[in-house]
């Protein structure tokens, strides 16, 4: 019997829900609203040399690489399910067009991450 | 289709017409709600994606993207996001109890309300130290 993909886009369906839902609002204030006005934050929270220095450490690259590529997974799954709700029946064509950029998308994010070093 | 196709004997299977189908029923309106919250979602790994690229591409880089985050349209998508975000944990912790294998406390199963309350208080704790370590013990 052919194995069903299935399994595996609903794991990361479900740990980016759960991971966007635990600390989702938290880091959208963040990084979107607390940052960017400097409201209560150390003013360097988001500089160059600390965002470079987080990013070059292995545990930092795993935080930024999980927390988007899941994310990005998470929303990928349940547009695919959304899609076929609203009547795009194909099943090939929808998993085409939200797990198709999705891949494009965790690579371009893998590649960044490793260009920044360690 | 035209009357001649409809008289030739041809098989049509019967297919109920979807279009806005959701809209008739307050269960469903919320479900599509928590279902389009992925689209922010999506929006904001994004978002982050294309700053991590900046962070790659160096300093001068990095900072006008740091500088566009500040723009009034960044910073009205973030409040919205956050909105969504907000309301992503709270559906998500609701509809937990379906989604996961019941729970059996002494021969009873746990209450739903039990579960999406536990939810809630984790996602608050998780959000409580990712703020404390972006805020002071972080470096």
């Amino acid at each position: 019997m052919k194995r069903s993909s299935a399994p595996i886009f609903w794991s990361m369906f479900g740990a980016g829900g759960l991971l966007s839902a635990l600390v989702g609002p938290a880091l959208v204030y963040l990084t979107g609203i607390a940052a960017p006005l400097s409201w209560g934050v150390p003013l360097d929270l988001m500089s160059y040399p600390r965002m470079l220095a987080f990013a070059q450490h292995w545990a930092g690259k795993a935080v930024v690489f999980l927390v988007v590529a899941l994310f990005l997974w998470h929303a990928a799954h349940r547009i695919y399910h959304t899609l076929h709700d609203l009547g795009l029946h194909s099943k090939a064509l929808g998993q085409w067009i939200v797990y198709g950029p999705s891949a494009l998308l965790t690579a371009w994010l893998a590649w960044a991450l490793l260009s920044i070093g360690f | 289709m035209s009357a001649e196709t409809r008289t030739m004997g041809k098989r049509r299977p019967y297919r109920r017409a979807m279009d806005g189908w959701w809209t008739r029923n307050p269960f469903f309106v919320r479900y599509m709600i928590r279902e389009w919250t992925a689209v922010l979602v999506a929006a904001y790994a994004l978002v982050l994606l294309v700053g991590a690229v900046r962070l790659a591409q160096g300093e001068a880089a990095y900072s006008a993207w740091f500088e566009s985050m500040k723009s009034p349209f960044a910073l009205a998508f973030h409040w919205v996001t956050l909105a969504v975000f907000l309301y992503h944990t709270w559906s998500w912790f609701e509809i937990m109890p379906r989604t996961m294998p019941a729970i059996f406390v002494g021969g009873k199963r746990l209450a739903r309300g039990v579960i999406t309350a536990a939810g809630i208080a984790a996602a608050l704790a998780c959000c409580a130290i990712v703020l404390a370590l972006a805020l002071g013990g972080g470096r």
